[in-house]
């Protein structure tokens, strides 16, 4: 089965072999694909009853729960990857989640539409709320919670001196154009980061 | 998929299984020879890859699903999810249910005649742990020459059953699904038992176990004990559903007959156990939870207990569950995870209680159909043609 696009980058950051955490899993693509193509081991948590069934259709390990709920029942440093693709901005509290990530994975990777695409902004001026391929729900019936741009996260990450070891931002076609490069918080429509905690960073092999 | 194609495995018959091996049981004792009793469904494949056991609770026994006769009111206890197009197919697996050791309901038990005196076991029948029915079990699966089991399926009691295969038996289980259950009681799983257990001893006809040389049964303390059970079973939402704080009469007669809903329902349940339950069989199955703590062998690690386990685990919990809760669950879960097994676990939206276990709710049987898709595929199973 062909990956979703905007999940190839992750998979470059997925060391061979390893052992993860996919919170907000969904169907279980990323995992299954993960277990098939690089010998990854893991498991996925989601909210969600049909998205278990399927992960559970899938042969994929699911863990029916709610990540705000913490990631109590899972030990410091017991994955090497705690994954949570497009669900930041859905949470109650985005930064108590991505510490609870970088607790258990020995490095957590994160991904969230930007909301400093020009997109976003051109819709703002115009003074309406955007609805946006990344962002195609309406204001009133949208699950996003905690938007921020690529420039916010990073200031959180600062603040918080979480070590970001690597970035990908990415524009509409899931590509990193130059304009990503010159102008990120612009023109990156996707952005993902591979972070790690302060206490274990320099660690990283 | 569809429900269309679900069917009954129709009139089915028990079969009488006699063990001859001895079985050294953890109370230290050994039993030279015993029964059980046992209904199968579907057909056993040329690989003998295709077996399922389902494990079962409390009060339960081999009759799982169909029926006995065609004028039976109600079928085996888990008929909505045992059969032709059921969750647990029997067009691709073969089934097998069994009354545990201990039981009432045919299997070498208390009630049965001990041959050295003659006479009825009675109190004299060993008391039993989880680890014991998994040996009984386990010479069962050698008589009927199943090497491997492709899953034991178990929900309440049986769910610790599934565990214990897990864990005694690595290499003979593919997949553990472990289904309502807990690491192990807790004190107030044991105090609610403690009381069932009371009703029965002190009731003047239970005469230290010996009730049946009096001809005689201590039906009041069983219908008691079932009585408390059935409170923990249910919701306090689903009761209050069921029953509210309906008066059966229209004005309060200031007496202790019957004037709730509830009290109605209780009476009757516990009436109608007492004509199919002995209360001997009760006080050792309420023992076997009690004693149930996998972790105690490992330090009280249940992660290194599940260390020793091959099995791929389901483990599903329901909301409404306060007999053994979701948290309960997560439990096992978590010490799966930690013991890097793998796990799936789900949480079904349920309203009833701890009987949801065996009601047809379908996120519930969704993801047991999904997992044992999976697991036929894993072990050949072909979709049989139905006779």
């Amino acid at each position: 089965m062909k990956l979703r696009a905007d999940l190839e980058p992750i998979v470059d950051w997925i060391k061979p072999g390893s052992r993860i955490l996919d919170l907000g899993c969904g169907d279980g693509m990323l995992l299954a694909h993960l277990r098939d193509a690089h010998g990854v081991r893991g498991y996925g948590m989601d909210i969600d009853p049909q998205n278990v069934a399927s992960c559970i259709a899938a042969g994929v390990n699911v863990i029916q729960g709610d990540i705000d709920e913490g990631l109590h029942d899972f030990e410091t440093a017991s994955f090497d990857h705690v994954l949570m693709t497009q669900a930041l901005q859905a949470l109650q509290r985005p930064d108590e989640a991505i510490a609870e990530i970088l607790r258990v994975g020995r490095t957590g990777i994160v991904t969230f539409p930007n909301f400093g695409h020009w997109r976003v902004r051109m819709a703002l001026l115009r003074g309406r709320m955007p609805v946006t391929p990344a962002l195609p729900s309406r204001w009133f019936d949208t699950p996003n919670i905690h938007l921020c741009t690529v420039s916010d996260f990073e200031a959180l990450c600062a603040q918080r001196r979480w070590k970001i070891l690597d970035r990908r931002l990415l524009n509409h076609a899931h590509r990193s154009g130059p304009a990503n490069r010159i102008a990120p918080n612009l023109f990156s429509e996707l952005a993902m980061y591979l972070l790690q905690a302060p206490a274990t960073a320099g660690a990283a092999d | 998929m569809s429900d269309a194609a679900e069917g009954s495995v129709g009139i089915v018959a028990a079969q009488r299984v006699v063990i001859d091996t001895p079985l050294l049981l953890d109370c230290g004792r050994s039993l030279s020879r015993h029964e059980l009793m046992i209904e199968t469904y579907g057909t056993l494949n040329a690989e003998r890859s295709n077996a399922v056991l389902i494990c079962h609770a409390l009060s339960g026994d081999h009759h799982a699903a169909g029926f006995h006769e065609a004028a039976d009111r109600k079928p085996g206890w888990w008929d909505n999810c045992i059969g032709p197009g059921k969750p647990i197919d029997t067009n691709r697996f073969f089934v097998v249910a069994l009354n545990n050791l201990g039981g009432c309901r045919g299997s070498t038990g208390p009630s049965t005649v001990d041959p050295q005196s003659g006479k009825p076991y009675g109190p004299d029948f060993p008391l039993l742990t989880v680890r014991d029915w998994v040996r009984s079990q386990a010479m069962l699966a050698d008589r009927l020459g199943i090497a491997r089991w492709a899953a034991v399926v178990g929900g309440s009691l049986g769910g610790m059953q599934v565990m214990q295969w897990a864990i005694d038996l690595p290499e003979r289980i593919a997949n553990a699904i472990v289904i309502a259950a807990a690491p192990q009681l807790s004190a107030q799983n044991i105090a609610f038992n403690e009381i069932a257990r009371q009703a029965i001893l002190s009731d003047p006809e239970f005469h230290g176990g010996h009730f049946y040389d009096h001809g005689v049964v201590p039906s009041r303390g069983l219908m008691l004990a079932r009585m408390i059970g059935h409170i923990t079973y249910l919701s306090d939402a689903a009761m209050r559903a069921k029953f509210g704080n309906e008066l059966k009469v229209a004005v309060p007669s200031f007496n202790f007959d019957i004037e709730f809903e509830v009290e109605s329902y209780l009476r009757y349940q516990g009436q109608a156990f007492v004509d199919r339950f002995d209360a001997n069989t009760y006080l050792l199955m309420t023992k076997a939870l009690d004693y149930f703590d996998p972790a105690r062998d490992f330090g009280d690690r249940l992660e290194l207990a599940f260390a020793r386990t091959r099995a791929r685990f389901l483990v599903v919990a329901f909301s409404s569950d306060w007999r053994f809760s979701p948290a309960r669950s997560r439990e096992i879960v978590k010490a799966l995870v930690d013991a890097g097994r793998d796990v799936s676990y789900a949480v079904v939206d349920s309203q009833l209680g701890h009987d949801d276990f065996l009601m047809p709710i379908p996120q519930y049987h969704a993801v047991l159909r999904n997992y044992l898709l999976r697991v036929s595929d894993e072990v050949g199973a072909t979709i049989g043609v139905p006779a």
